[in-house]
């Protein structure tokens, strides 16, 4: 079904949307979509909502099942603490991308800002993945506790390193790729170890770019030619030591 | 008593290679053992009947058992469970009373502190709320009571109304004519929470709190007509029975939240901050992360529970908004949401943005709230007294017209009946109990909780603990408490003429201050003693 959102407030927007999906409806298009926020928010089912404009904060918030697409950029919160589903961005997404997100995917296209995939986390077969096509800024990864973030560095800002500084702080699960090299000054180097990414990181990284380049069309075999480096936490606890009883 | 002599240290030294690492003992290893135990245990050898329940009553492996009870004094938390245990009474744990030259400036607890510290090298931590001798507002504050010109009344014979709606309240009523002679509501009203006495129990998650403690607090929320709270630590499948009652928490480390978790709880609650830890994030540590406390909290067996100080959304008044309408949404807007925030300097021009920011709740936890661990320094250093919260908040909301807009919880170093009726009197709807059901449960403050090694099975993930609290006692005991202070509650407000408690919130004309600071009662809105009406 397609649901027209010019000029509609968020609550009536979603309001329809939940009443749609609640009548078991498979595919909803929505047209016209300028800011409102929360899209896709709570949805426990498995539906796939179109998007066409700029969807507003908090997309894909909480959802747990759905496949959101959204054919241009998105802004902030996308993916907050989301459970599970699919949230895929054909431009460039904001700050605080996929925080807390146990489960599901988020493919973007384009950039991403700051503070994205803090404190990710994994449990059980959940296993969260955030693809960011082009570069990430400050923050990525902080506190991470699980899930995968790669850093593909496709098309970002011209100039630009694929990371801004303080990656990684806290963390202590999952692991971050990055398709090339990252300058251990911008992470926290005495939470990760940085290595260059071995035979088992690109078997599961094959994976996830295979389906990041099919979403997008693009060729997954040449993406995977280049060497990529991978991060991850030194140990399990890193503020272990910090207290005294 | 002299300090305890070099062998008898020696001694000790020796036995403490005995046991697993545990926080308790310092780092003796590394630098002399300069801190001196805080507790001596002592039996009457001649009435012990040698049956060793203190020995495995003891959570701190401070006892053992070579012919006759040996103890390791530094191991001694003074939690007491021993002596309670004991079938002969015939055990003492005393403070060490070793003598040390009184110093104005630098108290026994300072220099205690440094030994530590040179000892250990870390942040100090510390459980439950600050125990420094701060000036305690409730205490200086006495209500007022009816005498000739204004009749009491009496609530053996008159009903008295406790009953209390946290939640968003209209501006205004409108009503319709409906069937017959009757009056509809015309006005649509937001989802409040209806508790029988004004009183709901403060959040403390299960990892920070044994699932038998937890289970009995939402036993007790359950019978009493009252609310429980999650804390940020999910809610267990067996808690699932009192979801109705139950605040769910969401927080910085978004622990066991799904939408689902919303929907189960009465109510969502949003964690900026804590009494006893303004500002700053909280660490569960890997090691009590069990495999229940994991599927509760949805992450892996053994992985650091680390919440950060932020929540990552929320950097401003906006973000908090954002995220308010990001639950309503999820919610259908069926359920109230609450922020919690920790009293601080400026918590009225805070607590208006909150309600701007769409919050039905505001819960203030004052600078004595409750932890399972802290950073000592914190602890005892940061935030203010709910007391001044709670009439600094609802002055500035009343002032601004949106009073009516956000219920508020009062939580921090509530104690009684009387600091609950003080509470309302300076503005709060209702009030929180933490640290008080805990005592119920059997807690001694020995503010020992963050080594998980509570004796009491309250602060513990050991099963060898935990299964020491049976949840239909516990909850009892925590009812009884719920049903005496509401008891007390109805008798105040009988002595003040009132039949309801909502004739009280807020009424600071009913209170005068006692050896209080000009200044302070200034802010607080009372007048001195002797001063009338």
């Amino acid at each position: 079904m397609r649901i027209d959102a010019q000029g509609l407030h968020y609550r009536e927007l979603n309001a329809r949307i939940r009443e749609a999906v609640a009548a078991g409806e498979e595919s909803i298009e929505l047209a016209n979509v300028n800011g409102q926020r929360y899209i896709g928010d709570g949805v426990e089912r498995q539906v796939r909502i179109d998007v066409h404009g700029v969807p507003g904060n908090d997309l894909g918030a909480f959802m747990d099942g759905p496949t959101v697409v959204v054919h241009g950029n998105a802004q902030d919160a996308v993916g907050n603490t989301m459970n599970g589903g699919t949230l895929v961005v054909h431009g460039d997404a904001g700050d605080v991308i996929g925080y807390g997100m146990r489960g599901g995917k988020i493919l973007v296209r384009g950039d991403v800002g700051y503070r994205v995939g803090i404190h990710m986390k994994a449990y059980r077969a959940q296993v969260p993945v955030l693809v960011v096509g082009g570069t990430a800024a400050d923050f990525l990864g902080e506190y991470m506790a699980g899930g995968v973030l790669v850093v593909l560095g496709l098309n970002g800002r011209q100039g630009h390193p694929l990371v801004g500084d303080y990656c990684a702080t806290g963390m202590h699960g999952g692991m971050i790729y990055f398709r090339g090299d990252v300058d251990p000054s911008q992470t926290a180097d005495d939470h990760v170890t940085i290595r260059p990414a071995g035979e088992d990181d690109l078997r599961q990284l094959r994976a996830y770019v295979e389906e990041y380049a099919r979403e997008f069309g693009l060729n997954a075999k040449a993406i995977l030619s280049h060497p990529f480096t991978t991060l991850v936490p030194s140990s399990h606890r890193p503020y272990g030591g910090k207290y005294a009883a | 008593m002299p300090q305890l002599d070099l062998d008898t240290r020696d001694a000790l030294a020796g036995a403490e290679a005995e046991f697993a690492p545990d926080h308790t003992r310092p780092r003796a290893d590394v630098v002399p053992l300069y801190s001196p135990p805080e507790f001596v245990w002592r039996n009457d050898t001649e009435r012990c009947r040698r049956c060793k329940r203190c020995v495995m009553q003891c959570g701190w492996r401070a006892l053992s058992w070579q012919d006759r009870v040996g103890a390791d004094h530094n191991k001694c938390v003074g939690c007491h469970r021993c002596e309670a245990m004991c079938p002969e009474k015939c055990i003492v744990v005393a403070p060490n009373p070793q003598h040390y030259k009184p110093h104005a400036l630098w108290s026994v607890t300072h220099r205690k502190n440094v030994w530590k510290q040179g000892d250990t090298g870390g942040v100090l931590l510390t459980g439950m709320g600050n125990d420094a001798p701060y000036q305690v507002i409730f205490d200086h504050l006495v209500l007022d009571a009816c005498q000739v010109t204004n009749p009491s009344i009496d609530p053996l014979r008159e009903p008295m109304e406790l009953r209390t709606f946290l939640g968003r309240k209209p501006e205004r009523v409108e009503l319709d004519a409906g069937p017959g002679s009757a009056l509809a509501l015309k006005t649509r009203l937001d989802p409040n929470l209806e508790i029988a006495t004004p009183i709901v129990f403060a959040p403390m998650s299960y990892g920070s709190i044994s699932l038998p403690a937890q289970k009995a607090i939402a036993m007790a929320a359950a019978e009493c007509g009252i609310l429980w709270n999650t804390g940020e630590g999910g809610l267990h499948e067996d808690l699932r029975p009192y979801a109705h009652c139950a605040v769910v928490q969401c927080a910085s480390g978004r622990f066991g939240v799904h939408a689902g978790y919303f929907n189960a709880g009465a109510a969502v609650e949003i964690k900026i901050g804590q009494g006893a830890k303004p500002g700053i994030g909280g660490h569960l540590p890997g090691e009590k992360v069990s495999l229940e406390v994991s599927q509760t909290r949805m992450i892996p067996v053994g992985s650091d529970a680390l919440s950060p100080a932020p929540q990552h959304d929320i950097y401003s008044i906006e973000d908090l908004r954002q995220l308010i309408y990001a639950i309503k949404e999820a919610t259908d807007y069926a359920k109230p949401v609450c922020v919690k925030i920790a009293a601080v300097h400026n918590v009225a021009a805070i607590a208006s943005g909150i309600v701007r920011a769409g919050a039905d709740i505001i819960y203030l936890d004052g600078f004595r709230g409750g932890t399972g661990a802290a950073p000592t320094v914190i602890r005892d250093h940061l935030g203010i007294p709910v007391e001044i919260a709670v009439a600094v908040v609802d002055e500035r909301l009343r002032q601004e017209g949106i009073r009516n807009q956000a219920s508020l919880i009062a939580a921090g170093g509530i104690r009684s009946s009387a600091d609950m009726a003080k509470a309302i009197a300076l503005g709060a709807d209702a009030v929180a109990i933490g640290t008080a059901a805990l005592l119920a449960l059997g807690c001694t403050l020995c503010q020992k909780c963050y080594t998980g090694r509570c004796s009491w099975g309250i602060c513990t993930q050991d099963p060898e603990l935990t299964r020491r609290i049976d949840p239909l006692v516990g909850a009892r005991r925590i009812a009884n408490l719920v049903r005496a202070w509401s008891a007390e509650l109805e008798e105040i407000l009988g002595a003040l003429g009132l039949n309801a408690v909502e004739s009280l919130r807020g009424s600071k004309e009913r209170l005068r201050g006692l050896d209080v600071d000009p200044s302070t009662l200034d802010v607080l809105g009372v007048k001195p003693a002797g001063v009338g009406a």
